[in-house]
């Protein structure tokens, strides 16, 4: 009986496991990988893959769910393996190796001019490797600051604008002002300081990687690239106006502390809102804030969300078509609504719905003719030069186990040897 | 041998606190499924949420098809641990009874293939299953998890295979039982407990796999658990804490349950029956 019960099961799991194999009705089926996540973001996505199907009945599209906290290694994997989805969602900054492996398809001949024409040449250029453009990008966000509404007014500092943002220097004294009696004016989470700071340094005309005439790209860590790094290490651990528990805290870690009245500001992505939307207790008043602005006045660096065609896939110019109707003006907004991040789009940026002062989309779209390809998008050598070098040494200076003479040499002479391996 | 009370204890606090670092985690888990957005943002939070909720569980069904995902989780597990057990235990008896130059070499390959890395297997793997069309199929990935868990499974196997006294099947061969009468009634019961138990490891192995699983599996329909669980993960590490945290502890239910029922066995009586009368 036992043996019979124990046949019964395994058959039973195997018939489980048989995998259904999709039915070939002769119409295009892509692959649409979506990296979504937030409810509404997902909502947006699905309900346009459905329109999409609805009104092309000879190019279906499957919606395929991925992560972004795994999505380099899955699609490496599957394009080695010939099984890439047809249309990719990912970052700017995770596209390169993609593009120079061949992985990709080159789009520059794809894409309808409208399309072209209505993102900015700038955005093109975090998705443009060798002269090809390898990904369509269409959601971006700047770094901001969320401030506590009620705690500022009641301090008396000027509240800044995009029309008027604070200098680095008066950003400095202000938080300065705003501390006290174990209270902080900001609170930075910087348990990947590389990104934030070399974002925030075009702000102060920091470039840091310099290409010479032979093409080749050095890292030199001058003036203006210190403006940010020493305005951050000083507010740690000379004014103490920043906290300094969470300099190795990730963005959500510091907003118990920053709804407790604990930092008066917390510098975070634009797409923060919708968790302090979320979580903010009520009564809670907060407001969206500029970065503070250097010689490079409110640019920072950016690395937008993609949309890419993989290869391999025999139907890119559906895909492509499928890109098209997703980045149409009005459905741009939808997923930039969604997503609580900006659209690339000229005309979804124009929209109303991005432009009212609630929860701060007004503040953002004000920002978003200042945002350029993050610095280091293009420099091969970039993630090692990230992880082995530039990490541990802006967590060191910034926690104040070294000077800043310390970490230019760190960053300067061990960074160059780093990045020289990849130019050979 | 006695042992004095203040050693008592001692090791009594010892276990405790074992216990309690053991279940922190969990019941931490089970509070924040419970908590409301808003208290989960709190500077000061609490054990026990203040204003409890299902909402979490809501939205985590609502966004993401976990029954589906669980119930490719579990015939992923359970034939990943059927299949496994019944390849091991037979391997498992030969190489902790036969002393061999080969089944030393068996059990030096096992040790070595523990220290691969799962990213150096990956592309290869997905090749040779891509070529059989086991891409994207359950069966695929509990091939996967057999080859994962068989050294492992070996190895546990061969140690309880080794606590079998070999006196009680000579008794039984003395008795005039043949070699299988042997295995199966005499050998077979006494493994029963270490058979639970490395079945249990990869099972549990098999639940809570995700690499394979995820580079693998390529359609909704056929993801596994914890896939479908980072998708409530963003960009830079940002999470959907709520819903993440109601999907996870609905995810070690399955676990808890199966040791619950099975943790019986595998400490009762590991020699039961063992003594000849």
């Amino acid at each position: 009986m036992r043996a019979r019960l124990l046949a019964l099961v395994l058959l039973l799991l195997l018939a489980g496991c048989s995998s259904g194999g999709t039915r070939d009705d002769g119409r295009v089926t892509l692959r649409f990988q979506s990296l979504a996540w937030q409810k509404e973001s997902v909502e947006a996505n699905k309900d346009l893959v459905k329109e999409w199907n609805a009104t092309h009945p000879d190019v279906r599209v499957e919606y395929v769910q991925g992560s972004w906290d795994s999505v380099h290694d899955q699609l490496l994997t599957a394009f080695e393996g010939g099984e890439a989805p047809d249309i990719i969602h990912d970052a700017s900054d995770d596209l390169a190796d993609f593009a120079y492996g061949g992985y990709l398809a080159d789009l520059t001949g794809l894409l309808p001019a409208r399309l072209k024409s209505d993102i900015p040449q700038r955005s093109w250029e975090t998705t443009t490797f060798g002269g090809g453009i390898y990904g369509v990008p269409f959601l971006q966000e700047p770094r901001v600051l969320i401030a506590n509404a009620t705690w500022l007014r009641r301090s008396g500092v000027r509240i800044p604008t995009p029309e008027k943002p604070w200098s680095w220097p008066e950003f400095r004294r202000i938080t300065e002002q705003l501390s006290g009696r174990g209270k902080y004016g900001i609170a930075w989470p910087l348990k990947e300081p590389v990104s934030a700071t070399l974002n925030l340094s075009l702000s102060a005309g920091g470039q840091l990687f310099h290409r010479g005439a032979d093409g080749k790209v050095t890292v030199r860590f001058e003036a203006a690239d210190q403006v940010v790094p020493r305005t951050i290490h000083a507010q740690a651990g000379t004014d103490r106006s920043a906290s300094p528990t969470t300099l190795g805290s990730g963005g959500s870690d510091t907003l118990p502390g920053f709804f407790g009245g604990r930092y008066a500001m917390v510098p975070l992505g634009f797409s923060y809102r919708q968790q302090i939307v979320q979580q903010a207790p009520k009564g809670f008043a907060w407001q969206v804030l500029p970065a503070p602005a250097g010689a490079g006045g409110l640019t920072q660096g950016v690395s937008p969300q993609t949309l890419s065609v993989a290869e391999d896939s025999p139907h890119k110019k559906e895909a492509a078509a499928f890109i098209d109707f997703l980045l149409r003006p009005e459905n741009m907004v939808r997923l930039a609504l969604g997503d609580w991040m900006l659209p690339t789009g000229t005309r979804a940026l124009n929209d109303p719905a991005l432009r009212t002062p609630e929860h701060g989309w007004a503040t953002g779209t004000a920002l978003a003719a200042h945002l350029r390809p993050a610095p280091a998008q293009t420099v091969r050598g970039y993630p090692e030069w990230k992880d082995k070098v530039a990490t541990p040494a802006l967590q060191e200076y910034y926690s104040g186990a070294i000077g800043i003479r310390e970490l230019r040499q760190r960053l300067e002479e061990d960074g160059n040897l780093v990045l020289a391996r990849y130019q050979r | 041998m006695r042992t004095s009370r203040p050693a008592r204890v001692g090791q009594y606090t010892a276990l405790l606190a074992y216990l309690a670092f053991l279940a922190l985690p969990f019941l931490w888990l089970v509070s924040t499924a419970f908590k409301p957005p808003r208290e989960l943002g709190s500077l000061h939070p609490t054990w026990i949420p203040n204003d409890p909720t299902l909402a979490n569980f809501r939205q985590a069904f609502d966004e993401q098809p976990l029954l589906h995902a669980a119930l490719n989780s579990l015939l992923a597990a359970l034939a990943a641990a059927v299949v496994a057990v019944l390849i091991a235990t037979p391997m498992a008896y030969v190489v902790a009874r036969r002393r061999t130059r080969l089944t030393k070499a068996v059990t030096g390959w096992v040790v070595v293939s523990q220290a691969f890395p799962f990213v150096l297997l990956i592309i290869p793997l997905f090749l040779v299953l891509k070529d059989l069309r086991m891409i994207n199929s359950v069966p695929g990935l509990v091939l996967v998890y057999v080859v994962w868990a068989l050294p492992f499974a070996l190895w546990m196997l061969a140690g309880y295979v080794r606590a079998v006294p070999p006196e009680l099947e000579e008794a039984a061969a003395v008795d005039g039982a043949g070699r299988v009468r042997t295995l199966v009634s005499v050998t077979a019961p006494l493994l029963a407990p270490g058979i639970v138990a490395t079945a249990l490891f990869a099972f549990i192995t098999a639940w809570n796999e995700f690499f394979f699983a995820l580079v693998l599996l390529k359609t909704p329909q056929k993801q596994t658990l914890p896939v479908v669980l980072t998708h409530f993960i963003g960009a830079e590490g940002v999470a959907d804490l709520g819903p993440l945290a109601a999907a996870a502890f609905l995810a070690t239910l399955p676990s808890l349950v199966v040791f619950a029922i099975i943790q019986r066995r595998i400490t009762g009586g590991m020699l039961t029956g063992a003594v000849k009368s």
